[in-house]
């Protein structure tokens, strides 16, 4: 056992025998040959995101969208931390319609005298649901579908491009209108989870589109040709190599179009198609208010500031991570 | 050129029919029965239904129903809708008013929105510049439904300077309805003629055109903008189709009688003649113009060449 004391000494001998050597490289796992490649890895894939970062953390627009953002999720986690009412507590019809400021109340009162305010911000939930749950599914399958279609080709990436065309051709509006009176005839239901696998159903085309491009750009660089040259199988070629490395403009997509599909679901919401009362969404708000408009301007102001404020926030932070993102853009 | 052409409308067949039978599918798939929602509380005979049932081919298999379907509407028949109207006759006349609608918000996106974008990009980071930047930010995060109630509200009932809803105005009753229509893509026309202006700027011929004395004014008039304008025209060229749908919503708030509010009111009577025919419209004027952009853009652009 004479390796321990050589071991923890490595600087003493240097011309070790081929046995010590062995055996300390894994024991401790802290010799300079093995520290070295490991810290070029480390800073090799940092690079693009804290580069990124270190740009972001300048942006004056980056920060607001990140404090709006966090407002709303907080607003979305717990609406109790805003109002301290219910969104239906203390209902009075007599209070029907009344404008902000009546009885102390910020918003007014809806069409059923209930606290408007506190609708108001109980709607921030289901935009909130309905906005990541939707991307991250058609985030889900685009980069599946875009990674096999771009990495395999052949016909499955042509199967796949006429699929895309197929739904492109589809506005999205008319397309979610149809399918969700066909989801909703079939499930006998029409809430949170119909809306969303509608616009997942909908919406994954240009995240394919995007990550596919991508993975074929990357799929015939050299560190691609290095990994299947020493042997890696496809699935680790996909995971460790061009997923990571292609997933940048999806991100920036993806936040871009959470505003957007918060816009759609209100849009359908609103068109009396997705969700239904008692659900609180902020475009059934804005469906009650559209027949006061004259009369009581405020139901319709105050849902379609808290819409249009979160939508923009998401636009903000897409543009902002994209700056930071593509290099192209410097 | 032609090779192209070709190939270009044989890839637009399966996208044309996947399209369409996707529609059918959906309308005619929805295990309701139309015929008893279309008697309402009192049921019809059961003779009559069933007369009404083999007139629709209600009772057929999807991919039969389908294909008779498809075989009117090779002859020009889009079938009728349940009270017996052809459903031709009802886009004979809803048609013209959706098309004034886009033609109106073309104009908006044009007018607007290529102005904006050419002096944003000849003077970067002016005020200018900097507005057009924000606003169109604003624009883009506002829903086209919200922007509509606001524009109703403001421009319509505050100041009274535009008709609120309905046609009776003549040409003034689409001023309102096609700028809400307008607004998103005018955001995108702007931003898109101010980037790709910019980036013209930076090349080589604009330097070369400086040197050799031409003043800013026909350097951007007669070199610049003819190349900046070519992904701008191929985005309105598809942007067409997505007015003649994003008409749905345009038309329902300001209550005018086109084809997008047609097929809102057949998706929630059922009438899936109506539906079907209206919506494959939609798609084959998409893919129509989106084909017509392509080559357009072949033709515009010397440096694409055709496989």
């Amino acid at each position: 056992m004479s390796e321990r004391p050589v071991t923890s000494r490595p600087s003493d001998n240097p011309s070790d025998t081929p046995v010590a050597l062995d055996a300390r490289l894994p024991a401790t796992g802290t010799g300079r040959d093995a520290e070295l490649p490991q810290a070029e890895v480390d800073t090799r894939q940092a690079s693009l995101w804290s580069d990124a970062w270190r740009q972001l953390r300048r942006s004056k627009l980056f920060l607001l969208a990140c404090a709006m953002l966090a407002v709303l999720t907080v607003m979305s986690a717990f609406p109790q931390l805003f109002t301290s009412q219910g969104p239906i507590d203390n209902c009075d019809l007599s209070n029907s319609r009344q404008p902000p400021g009546t009885n102390g109340a910020w918003f007014g009162y809806d069409i059923f005298g209930c606290d408007y305010y506190a609708n108001v911000v109980y709607g921030a939930r289901v935009s909130m649901i309905i906005g990541l749950a939707v991307v991250g599914g058609a985030m889900i399958i685009g980069v599946l579908l875009g990674a096999l279609a771009g990495y395999y080709g052949g016909w499955f990436d042509n199967l796949v491009a006429r699929l895309t065309d197929i739904i492109y051709g589809l506005p999205l509006i008319l397309g979610a209108i149809l399918l969700l009176q066909f989801l909703a005839q079939a499930r006998g239901e029409r809430g949170l989870f119909e809306v969303s696998l509608t616009l997942v159903l909908l919406s994954w085309m240009t995240f394919m589109r995007l990550f596919r491009s991508s993975v074929i750009s990357i799929k015939d660089t050299d560190y691609v040709a290095a990994a299947r040259a020493m042997g890696a199988t496809d699935s680790r070629i996909i995971l460790k190599h061009i997923v990571p490395n292609a997933l940048a403009p999806v991100l920036v997509y993806g936040t871009i179009a959470v505003g957007g599909i918060i816009a759609a679901e209100a849009t359908l919401s609103f068109l009396g198609i997705g969700l239904q009362l008692p659900a609180i969404s902020w475009g059934l708000q804005i469906n009650s208010a559209q027949n006061y408009i004259r009369s009581s301007p405020h139901l319709l102001f105050f849902p379609s500031i808290f819409l249009s404020v979160t939508v923009l926030s998401f636009i903000l932070l897409g543009d902002a991570l994209r700056d930071a993102l593509d290099p192209k853009l410097r | 050129m032609a090779r192209y052409i070709a190939r270009r409308l044989l890839l637009a067949i399966p996208v044309l029919i996947g399209a369409s039978f996707l529609i059918f599918a959906m309308v005619f798939a929805l295990p309701g029965d139309p015929i008893r929602a279309l008697s309402g509380d009192r049921p019809l005979a059961p003779a009559v239904q069933q007369q009404l049932r083999d007139q629709y081919n209600l009772d057929d298999p999807l991919a039969v129903q389908y294909g008779k379907y498809v075989a009117g509407l090779v002859q020009g028949d889009f079938g009728t809708d349940f009270r017996g109207r052809p459903v031709s006759e009802i886009i004979q006349e809803r048609l013209p008013v959706t098309m004034k609608l886009a033609f109106v918000a073309l104009l908006f996106e044009t007018v607007f929105g290529l102005t904006a974008g050419i002096l944003a990009g000849i003077r970067r980071k002016s005020f200018f510049d900097s507005l057009v930047l924000l606003s169109t930010t604003l624009i883009v995060s506002i829903p086209v439904f919200v922007l509509g109630f606001l524009a109703q509200y403001f421009l319509g009932l505050r100041l009274g300077l535009f008709p609120i809803a309905g046609l009776n105005d003549g040409f003034r009753s689409y001023l309102l309805p096609g700028f809400v229509l307008a607004a998103l893509s005018l955001a995108y026309v702007a931003r898109l003629t101010r980037t790709s202006l910019v980036e013209n700027l930076r090349n080589d011929y604009v330097r070369t055109a400086k040197a050799k004395g031409l003043t800013p004014m026909s350097i951007v008039g007669k070199h610049t903008l003819r190349n900046s304008l070519i992904p701008v025209v191929t985005f309105l060229g598809v942007d067409l189709g997505v007015l003649l749908s994003g008409a749905i919503v345009t038309e329902g708030i300001f209550n005018i009688p086109g084809l997008g509010r047609a097929v809102f009111d057949a998706v929630r009577s059922q009438e899936g003649a109506v539906v079907v025919g209206i919506v494959t419209l939609f798609v084959f004027v998409y893919i129509f113009f989106n084909l017509l952009v392509d080559i357009l853009y072949a033709a515009l652009d010397p440096r694409i060449r055709y496989e």
